[in-house]
């Protein structure tokens, strides 16, 4: 992943509502449903985290995953960091959307968390961000993504 | 003190420019207010009553003569000249215009400060011991510890949209004179039997509407997992606070609604899952953070003793010094409590003389207090005779050290958009009342702190003495209140009773003083007494 690269140029392309999407593999075609639904439909392959929910009761039935998606219904409300970061702690490598009310400003946190496709509720202007995700020249700390902290480059 | 290398100055450079796009987007109305709020008050940028107001961190309150020059210079270039150093070790400026934050941020990173994350719902600037390095009692100094932290809170991907503000507050000595235990996370450096460094862990304390103190829920984290232990209680909270009600969003709440024992236990949980995640720098980052905080080449051979013969130096020393580690030195303590004072304010030449004493007299270093003063960590004792003149001539000496006319007060409704009541002015009558009837010079150690509204800034709960301002039907009213503590014996303090309006609450406090010096016994404090004889007295003689 290129996180944090202020050279990106393609931010992807997604298709439906997705506007900007950070993986090679081809969009699921799935629609996701509730954690208590998914729990009770063994075939399901989607789901749709809401801030509310325990992103744990997930972990076992990982393998089964094509698409989370994260809501959040208001940008201040960060729960979905927690559930986005969890999930690829235990080994979730499939497609993690944000949806919602994702703004600019917001996008590279949630990259940062592991999330690697946006479905904004209301279209970001492309130009800002692309700017917004490559501003932030290193990071402090280790997260979901593979941006090396700088005590790393610090220490080797 | 620390030092930024090329990647700490990348990151404030580039958060400059980050906060000049989002300015301009907002000016140019790509961004609502509504859009633009979050990311201003993660720049520490409020809009008050008159102004914008910015608050820059201090971290754990320890800065550089340059830097203390810089924001001298700052109060002069954008503000009217004053600068307001805060309970949380920070300075903030009333009278700044939106358009010119970007330059102002763009002064500040060149003397390595920020207002990174001084306001929103994020962990905010860390605080510490302001006698770091100093102090004669302290196990270590508590700073590396505090920079580890703050690093690693910086843009914390996480955590930037917390249900509430975060406040972390890291000491390492017995005393407690950072109000360690009403923070989010209180953090105590301690040595175990081995004799190994670690941190006990202090979660859920604060004041606002709700004053509660930390219980202690680790002992003991060593040194190596320092940071996978505080990421552990902020991812905790992260998920679990109460987001349905702002004033209940604190993790003190959540703390004390899962039960201690509970959230201890989640926390151990989410510990040790996240001890395999790789998120705790090695201890070579620790190591090279310690390299910055060396001791300074103190002298050898030195004189203990002052020269007492000026009466009024005498009575400073014994007021404003405290014990060094090193003999031959002192803690010496700047009052910004001038009698009527604003508590907390300086002016841009007094900052300038600051800076230079510090330079001149404290190996280069100042600190600023929670307590809203700012402190000179290392001066020789045969030159404080000098350090004290300089300062005496710019109405820096006033001898009042944790004396009640040091007062804590929040800006209060002469500034916030959030107070109920004025607190300046209180402070101000009460100090000068203390003045003119002399009575302030013989009680002692009183710690008297103001809040202008519920949310309690100017840390009423914890004051020997406290004052809250509430608006009753239009009117302001103070409550008073007695018998709280922020040090090691950290206590809550209780309200009296019916409030008094601005008048009346002047007199209140010079009555429950009356009685405390008509009760005190040898050698105790205000607070003493208070907890010897309790509230009744004090309601009789108020109420009765």
């Amino acid at each position: 992943m290129a996180d944090f690269d202020p050279d990106v140029t393609d931010l992807g392309t997604g298709r439906d509502e997705v506007q900007f999407r950070f993986r090679d593999d081809e969009q699921a075609d799935v629609a996701a449903v509730t954690v208590d639904s998914f729990l009770d439909q063994a075939d399901a392959d989607a789901v749709r985290i809401e801030p509310g929910d325990d992103t744990r009761d997930l972990l076992p039935h990982l393998g089964r995953l094509r698409l989370v998606e994260v809501n959040f219904p208001s940008y201040t409300d960060g729960r979905g960091y927690s559930a986005a970061r969890l999930l690829r702690e235990h080994g979730y490598t499939g497609e993690l959307r944000a949806v919602g009310d994702v703004l600019v400003d917001q996008l590279a946190y949630m990259r940062r968390c592991g999330i690697d496709s946006f479905a904004p509720d209301r279209w970001l202007d492309e130009a800002a961000a692309q700017k917004a995700l490559g501003i932030l020249p290193e990071v402090y700390q280790s997260a979901a993504d593979a941006s090396t902290p700088i005590w790393k480059l610090r220490h080797g | 003190m620390y030092q930024y290398d090329q990647h700490d100055q990348a990151m404030v450079q580039a958060r400059v420019e980050q906060f000049r796009d989002q300015v301009q987007r907002r000016l140019d109305g790509k961004m609502t207010e509504d859009q633009f709020k979050p990311l201003r008050l993660q720049n520490g940028l409020y809009q008050q009553l008159h102004a914008y107001m910015l608050r820059v961190a201090v971290p754990y309150g320890t800065l550089s003569s340059r830097q203390m020059h810089a924001l001298a210079d700052i109060a002069d270039k954008y503000d009217r000249g004053y600068g307001h150093f805060t309970t949380r070790q920070n300075i903030q400026y009333n009278w700044i215009k939106l358009e010119e934050t970007p330059d102002l941020l763009a002064d500040l990173a060149k003397v390595e400060m920020h207002a990174i994350q001084t306001s929103g719902n994020c962990i905010r600037n860390i605080s510490s011991d302001q006698y770091a390095g100093a102090a004669a009692d302290e196990v270590v100094d508590p700073r590396p510890y505090a920079e580890l932290l703050r690093q690693w809170s910086t843009f914390h991907p996480e955590f930037a949209f917390l249900p509430r503000k975060f406040k972390i507050a890291v000491i390492a000595s017995e005393q407690d004179r950072a109000a360690m235990r009403l923070h989010d996370i209180g953090i105590n450096i301690v040595k175990n039997e081995a004799g190994e460094l670690g941190a006990a862990f202090y979660v859920g304390g604060g004041m606002g509407r709700t004053p509660m103190i930390a219980p202690c829920i680790r002992e003991f984290v060593p040194l190596d997992q320092l940071v996978t232990y505080a990421e552990s209680v902020l991812r905790v909270y992260n998920r679990h606070g109460r987001r349905d009600n702002k004033y209940k969003a604190r993790i003190k709440i959540l703390v004390h609604e899962t039960g201690a024992e509970e959230f201890t236990r989640q926390v151990e949980e989410e510990f040790a899952h996240l001890l395999d995640q790789g998120v705790e720098p090695p201890l070579a980052e620790l190591d090279r953070i310690r390299s910055f905080f060396q001791q300074p080449e103190f002298a050898t051979g030195l004189s203990e003793k002052a020269d007492r013969s000026d009466p009024e130096f005498a009575l400073w020393i014994d007021r404003n010094c405290s014990p060094h580690k090193v003999p031959g030195y002192v803690s010496a303590a700047i009052s910004l409590k001038p009698v009527g004072g604003i508590p907390g304010d300086a002016s841009a030449e007094q900052m300038h003389l600051m800076a230079d004493i510090a330079k001149e007299y404290s190996f280069d270093e100042c600190r600023v207090t929670h307590a809203q003063n700012v402190i000179l960590p290392h001066v020789e004792i045969g030159k404080l005779y000098e350090v004290w003149q300089k300062l005496e001539a710019a109405g820096l000496g006033t001898p009042n050290l944790d004396q009640v006319g040091d007062i804590i007060a929040c800006p209060g409704l002469d500034y916030c958009s959030l107070a109920n009541a004025r607190s300046i002015p209180v402070a101000q009558k009460i100090s000068e009342r203390f003045d003119e009837t002399g009575k302030g010079d013989v009680l002692g150690e009183l710690k008297l702190k103001i809040s202008g509204c519920i949310n309690a800034c100017g840390h009423h709960h914890a004051g020997h003495i406290g004052i809250l301002g509430v608006d009753r039907k239009g009117t302001e009213n103070y409550q008073l209140l007695l018998g709280g503590s922020e040090a090691e014996d950290v206590s809550l303090a209780k309200i009296t009773g019916p409030g008094f309006d601005e008048a009346g609450i002047v007199n209140a406090v010079e009555t429950v003083t009356d009685l405390y010096l008509a009760q005190r016994a040898d050698g105790e404090r205000f607070l003493d007494t208070y907890r010897r004889i309790g509230m009744e007295p004090f309601k009789e003689a108020l109420y009765g």
